[in-house]
């Protein structure tokens, strides 16, 4: 078995796994999975020299000495250990250990009538005709990691809610890597809210143990019935040594609001792609994001709004502050259909730079094939503010106070529009210890490569 | 020590321009002075450069507060020891709730005087205390500072802080310009407040309406950079009767100053 991350390594770990069996499923699904990989051997993994990979390179994940093939993740931690990442009790609480579901770890709770919350591999063999329609691989738009995805994945949470249900209590979602091999995970999610529905999501990204480098490649499949209203919150503090490659792909039905918003604290190379087809009349969508990064880490946040249908509203809001030699992409595209109109579309991204070696690449790309439409974006990246430091030392405030202070603030700009006081309040503490001093400080480097 | 600050031939400006020419100023505890001038003539300037403003250069002259030499302290010591400018242009700080700000200024201020920080309840009750005094709504607490506000909200808010922080020298830079007069009224409200035995109050100020409400002890012009005349009260009424430009004709003559 070839060990490494290159294309004919996942290739060849692909086939192993097929062959033992491992891939569980019906026929239709071993069916999209061999198409997968064949789109995937045509394809190879991202270059470059690939438009939506030009400003981010996998060379740190090549030569991380990751394995492909690697099957299975570290023990599971002590609940004592995890107990500091459940937000709170009583939330329906679903945990994943290295990418597998632990039962033992979860706490789901009562539901409504007709809900569901279980694992995908659970899912695979208990009603895995359920999943068929809501998997959103057909191929169109893909990249190597998206294949990659959909050829191998084994678990991941699947949340569904029938029509006319609210889930008075935020689902928590909570994503372990224990770093104790140098594995690589393809989990794969489904949300799936009825008509009328109401579900607020939290998804968090831990590392716990460890510090050995690994890859996440997930993809999340996302469809809101009509009227539907999904929030989902994610969160990213895997290791130093993390590489975090997620896409999200919603599917909006008339009158149907998702609202998402993404901060990212850690991770070694960090992408996020989140894809929101607006397919039915007057439904929106906010996306917000914020990343807080240092030392040598990468950032590239992806979005591609889709307005498909009449009177449907996105509004963009990114942020990211950089320090260090720290890298951001900023990738958006809007794209209005014919006969979209009525469309309301705004985007924004701003940056802060905390350092002169930072680098910002920011690319908004609008394209509009509709009359009657607004659309708008602005992009900034910049210092702190020197009239807003010298007004708070003329408040008494030192300067390294005043830069840590409107650091802050550039920051709650995001976290502020957040209103679970228990995530709010755990996010805030997260981001006053990243912000040591109005600095961001370089995460520890990971461990050294296995010698084994 | 009666004298709270002495301005001795201070010259100021930025890179290449000379905007204060010789500005000598002197401001007794217990004093209110009214800084008045035309537009251009270095107001602000002065205000600025009492702050300590880094964007001005000072060339020449000195300036005593309480004793100590002003042009030695960087802008924060300034602020704990009691100098306090309330902005013609309040600064916008996106993202920072103004009740966060002002509880991080009370307390640095107050652990530079020995004194305890005061916990969220005490801050909080302070805060009620100092709302009603510049007849503010207690939502703009929690809204990020100065974002939003109108004119009017920025000033009353710089008079907050004023209020909060209980300076001993305080400069209000053109704090009644574009107020109507209601707003007017509370912000004088506000500034007679501080007036005690113990502290000051420079004005600088356009027009004199605001000084139908804060009586000044003394009223200097500034023109060209230079206090061109001191006088009294009347010496405003004049200004607001004449204009600046009798001033301006022969502003080249020394400052009168009657003692």
């Amino acid at each position: 078995m070839t060990a490494g991350t290159t294309g004919d390594a996942f290739l060849s770990a692909w086939k192993a796994l097929e062959a033992s069996g491992a891939f569980a499923g019906p026929p239709w699904l071993r069916d999209r999975r061999r198409e997968a990989i064949a789109r995937f051997t045509a394809r190879g993994l991202p270059t470059s020299r690939d438009e939506e990979w030009k400003y981010t390179s996998l060379a740190p994940i090549t030569a991380a000495g990751l394995d492909a093939a690697a099957d299975g993740g570290g023990d599971e931690p002590a609940e004592e250990a995890l107990a500091p990442e459940v937000l709170s009790g009583p939330w329906p609480r679903l945990v994943f250990v290295d990418g597998r579901y632990s039962p033992k770890l979860s706490a789901i709770g009562p539901l409504p009538r007709g809900a569901r919350i279980e694992s995908m591999a659970g899912a695979l063999i208990t009603d895995p005709d359920m999943l068929r329609p809501h998997l959103h691989d057909s191929g169109a738009g893909e990249d190597g990691f998206d294949a990659l995805n959909a050829a191998f994945w084994r678990d991941g949470a699947l949340l569904q809610v029938p029509t006319g249900a609210v889930m008075a209590e935020p689902v928590h979602l909570l994503f372990v890597t224990t770093g104790a091999t140098r594995r690589v995970e393809h989990p794969r999610s489904l949300v799936v809210v009825g008509a009328g529905s109401r579900v607020t999501l939290i998804e968090s990204h831990v590392a716990l143990g460890g510090n050995a480098p690994g890859l996440t490649n997930a993809t999340v499949d996302i469809d809101l019935g009509e009227g539907a209203v999904l929030e989902r919150y994610t969160v990213q503090r895997a290791s130093g040594g993390a590489f975090e490659i997620g896409r999200t792909r919603v599917r909006q039905a008339r009158g149907s609001g998702f609202r998402s918003c993404a901060v990212t604290f850690d991770g070694r190379l960090v992408r996020n792609e989140t894809e929101v087809r607006l397919g039915g009349e007057t439904a929106s969508c906010a996306l917000e994001g914020l990343f807080v990064i240092g030392g040598r880490q990468h950032v590239d946040t992806r979005t591609v709004v889709d307005h498909a249908a009449p009177r449907a509203t996105s509004r963009q809001l990114y942020k990211g502050i950089l320090d260090g030699r720290a890298r951001g992409v900023f990738n958006g595209r809007v794209i209005v259909r014919p006969g979209a109109v009525g469309t309301d579309a705004h985007q924004t991204n701003k940056n802060l730079l905390l350092s002169d070696e930072v680098e910002v690449d920011s690319k908004p790309q609008l394209e509009i094939f509709a009359d009657d439409v607004k659309c708008s974006h602005g992009a900034a990246d910049g210092q702190v503010a020197e009239d807003g430091i010298f007004y708070l030392r003329s408040r008494g405030l030192d300067e390294t106070s005043a830069r840590a202070l409107l650091t802050l603030g550039f920051a709650n700009e995001v976290l502020g529009r957040i209103d679970i006081g228990p995530l709010r309040a755990r996010l805030e503490a997260f981001l006053a210890s990243r912000l040591n001093g109005g600095r961001v400080a370089a995460e520890p480097e990971p461990a050294g490569k296995d010698t084994a | 020590m009666s004298d709270m600050l002495t301005i001795q031939g201070l010259w100021a400006g930025v890179p290449g321009k000379d905007i204060l020419k010789g500005i000598d100023l002197e401001v007794r505890a217990g004093e209110v002075h009214a800084v008045m001038g035309p537009n251009g003539s270095g107001k602000s300037t002065l205000a600025q450069v009492l702050a300590g403003h880094p964007a001005f250069t000072v060339t020449r002259g000195a300036i005593t507060y309480l004793g100590r030499d002003l042009l030695a302290m960087p802008p924060e010591e300034r602020a704990r020891e009691g100098l306090f400018l309330a902005f013609q242009y309040p600064v916008e700080l996106p993202g920072v709730a103004n009740a966060q700000f002002l509880k991080a200024a009370v307390n640095e201020i107050r652990a530079h005087r020995g004194l305890e920080e005061l916990d969220a309840m005490e801050f909080l009750d302070l805060l009620k205390d100092k709302l009603a005094l510049v007849d503010m709504d207690f939502g703009f607490m929690s809204r990020p500072v100065n974002e939003g506000f109108s004119g009017g909200e920025k000033k009353r808010n710089e008079i907050l802080q004023m209020a909060l922080l209980e300076p001993r020298l305080a400069i209000l830079d053109e704090t009644d310009s574009g107020l109507d007069i209601d707003a007017l009224k509370v912000v004088a409200g506000g500034i007679n407040q501080l007036r005690r035995p113990d502290n000051a109050i420079v004005l600088v100020t356009h027009y004199q309406r605001m000084l139908n409400y804060v009586t000044p002890d003394r009223v200097h012009v500034l023109a060209g950079g230079r206090i061109v005349r001191s006088g009294e009260r009347d010496l405003a009424q004049t200004l607001e009767a004449r204009g600046y430009d009798w001033l301006e004709a022969d502003g080249a003559a020394p400052a009168e100053v009657s003692e």
